[in-house]
């Protein structure tokens, strides 16, 4: 094996419509509302971080949306999951509340953290998401010990781990893939290779640009799979996920994909860094998750044309809603900054001393 | 009252905790050898099974990120890391996560666990088998230190992290494997209750000290009680958050104070404890001026003349109490 992406790295391919095979067309309208909220809510942070509102760090996800559409469309709300620094995607393809995120984002005290931790730490664990941080790596062996903690509970549970090609780079990552595959852990590992990390392009960084290898070094199954085709993704994702709650062990999601800004912030990062000139950028826009899920509803499946745009108009107004709701919302109270640093009952007992 | 050494007591905290509370589980390198945590968790594995007492690759980030997971979603796990020297590979998963989610979750979820690191030191084992790093990790807000000095402590702070809603990063000594004594029964501990103890009571001076070095200043007292010095000996037992008021009321007693840590001088334990409690004396309180003694900074030889050189021991801390009286 190679493990060159061959054409999945190139843009120039994958840019047409995608196969639907038997997939329901209620489950793909419902995975293309999902994307649609995805794109718009992070559209609505990007516009919030230029104007200054927010001023935390917004890792966006825009062009990475059928990822998390995917493999949550195979989940459950006792799985659990964890995400990274870019996880707005991993945490609303859930169905997580776009006002918590809004407030989160915006640190008010109806956030998804209660304001404590801003865009870079989401949590849900109502639908499934308990957690995401930005150290990169950092989830990966948490998300393992979730799915002990799904084999310890014996009720067929998985944990997956959302993190980039990056993280592949982090020695945490080698050590917790040998450990799920000796411990048989029931944890999908989902990497969303999106070819860069923060600057840098996968072929500065690794000798090879298909993450899988490590996988297969650790005797984990794996699938490498056009990451901005939501059938492709939520498939491999089914296979790999049935495996786990039967009890096979872990497996590893390789997903292609490009993310249209730049690590961090609203803008498109044209030549911060190497390798990213604005052709490749057109060029990856044109493999757009969105536009190729909807071409293909409209050719096969023959739904009406106003569909789209009475969606988008639906899912604008509940964006607007969650960010008029965020900037009304009250910041934490001056209390939250030490009274959370440990369990309740424990509370006062430095202060006190 | 029964006899109960050190070590033995950690494995009753084991036993007791385990046969409680089924979520209780033990994770870490070794666990399934006498050869890496002495006798303390002897035979819990063929007790509790090997699905509860897990034996881990050489992996002690992924190991501690494991069970940062798993009491994330319910379970109560204690990692062990038979050297604090190896557990410097998990510091991103102690500092960074367990400490943190609370705080930077709005106190929505806590990562229940223990982490359990132990000091391994002296034999002529060198810089990389020997360090005690508790002033680092007290450092962290969010992250309790206990560090017991007693058979029952040893026991009962256990006790106390496991059940505590907190990531608690509990370190023994193997220094005080040995160390008996009598103890009642074990039973539940409120981690909030536990508060420094004055274990030994005298008028001439403070010693305030945690783990091994309780045992050196208690040694200490005793050789200087020959000479009609007595001293309060103050066992911190939890390093932080700390409450210094017990080594406070002493102190206004005594009028001197000696800080002994078996760790590093420099931004270490024993100088935070001397600035917390004179933060909030006059300077009338004092008969002398406050003193530490500590590890000198210089990582551990092996050679062991300069070994003999580098711990401190009972014979200095009782010389330095009598310079201190004049």
């Amino acid at each position: 094996m190679t493990f060159d992406l061959g054409t999945l790295s190139d843009p120039a391919h994958y840019v047409d419509r995608i196969a639907l095979d038997n997939q329901p067309t209620d489950a793909l309208i419902h995975a293309l509302r999902h994307m649609i909220r995805i794109r718009f809510a992070e559209e609505a942070v990007a516009e919030l971080s230029l104007s200054g509102e927010a001023k935390c760090p917004c890792h966006l996800g825009i062009g990475q949306e059928a990822v998390a559409v995917g493999i949550s469309s195979q989940l459950r709300s006792s799985d659990r999951i964890f995400g990274g620094h870019r996880s707005h995607s991993h945490y609303l393809a859930l169905n997580g509340s776009l006002d918590k995120m809004m407030a989160e984002i915006l640190g008010k005290e109806t956030g998804a953290s209660r304001g404590m931790g801003g865009s870079m730490h989401l949590y849900a664990p109502e639908v499934g998401f308990h957690g995401s941080v930005p150290i990169v790596g950092a989830t990966i062996p948490i998300a393992a010990g979730a799915a002990l903690a799904a084999k310890m509970d014996g009720k067929g549970d998985v944990a997956v781990g959302y993190f980039g090609d990056g993280a592949c780079e982090e020695g945490v990552m080698h050590e917790t893939l040998n450990m799920a595959a000796v411990m048989a852990l029931p944890c999908l590992f989902v990497v969303e290779n999106n070819l860069y990390s923060s600057h840098l392009d996968i072929g500065l960084r690794q000798p090879a640009n298909s993450v899988a290898r490590y996988a297969e070094a650790h005797r984990i199954p794996h699938r490498v799979v056009d990451g901005n085709d939501v059938v492709a993704v939520r498939k491999a994702a089914g296979e790999l996920i049935e495996a786990a709650r039967r009890g096979d062990g872990p497996g590893f999601l390789e997903a292609v994909t490009f993310r249209w800004r730049g690590h961090v912030g609203p803008n498109e990062d044209i030549d911060v860094g190497v390798q990213r000139a604005p052709e490749i950028l057109a060029a990856w826009k044109k493999r757009d998750p969105v536009a190729r899920l909807w071409q293909s509803l409209l050719a096969d499946r023959g739904v009406d044309t106003a569909m789209l745009p009475a969606m988008e108009l639906e899912v604008r107004a509940e964006v607007a809603s969650a960010v008029d709701a965020a900037r009304a919302a009250p910041f934490p109270p001056a209390s939250a900054l030490l009274d959370l640093v440990y369990a309740p009952n424990h509370a006062a007992q430095g202060a006190t001393a | 009252m029964t006899k109960l050494a050190y070590c033995d007591g950690i494995r009753e905290a084991f036993e007791y905790c385990m046969d409680k509370d089924e979520k209780v589980f033990a994770i870490g390198q070794g666990l399934w050898s006498p050869w890496y945590v002495g006798r303390s968790m002897d035979n819990l594995d063929t007790r509790y099974g090997k699905d509860r007492v897990i034996d881990t690759p050489v992996s002690e980030q992924a190991t501690t990120g494991i069970a940062v997971g798993a009491a994330l979603l319910g379970y109560r796990p204690v990692v062990i890391h038979p050297r604090m020297d190896f557990m410097i590979l998990a510091t991103d998963q102690i500092v960074n996560q367990a400490a943190k989610w609370r705080h930077m979750l709005g106190g929505k979820v806590s990562p229940s666990m223990v982490i359990r690191g132990i000091v391994n030191r002296g034999g002529e084992q060198g810089a990389q088998h020997s360090q005690a790093l508790h002033s680092w990790y007290a450092h962290i807000p969010g992250l309790r230190v206990v560090m017991p000095a007693t058979a029952a402590d040893a026991r009962d702070l256990l006790i106390a992290a496991i059940q505590c809603d907190d990531p608690v990063l509990y370190i023994d000594d193997r220094w005080c494997y040995e160390h008996e004594e009598d103890v009642a029964p074990a039973a539940d501990v409120d981690l909030a209750s536990i508060r420094p103890v004055l274990r030994r009571e005298g008028a001439d001076i403070t010693l305030a000290a945690a783990s091994y070095s309780v045992l050196l200043a208690m040694e200490a007292a005793d050789m200087l009680a020959a000479d009609g010095i007595t001293c309060d000996v103050v066992d911190i037992r939890m390093l932080n958050p700390m409450d210094p008021s017990l080594v406070r009321t002493s102190v206004r007693k005594t009028g001197r104070l000696l800080a002994i840590d078996g760790g590093w001088r420099t931004c270490g334990f024993a100088g935070e404890l001397i600035a917390t409690v004179s933060e909030s004396l006059e300077p009338g309180d004092w008969r002398a001026r406050p003193q530490r003694i500590t590890l000198p900074d210089a990582p551990a030889p092996t050679s062991k003349p300069l070994e003999d050189a580098y711990y401190p021991k009972a014979s200095i801390v009782a010389k330095t109490v009598k310079q201190m009286l004049g």
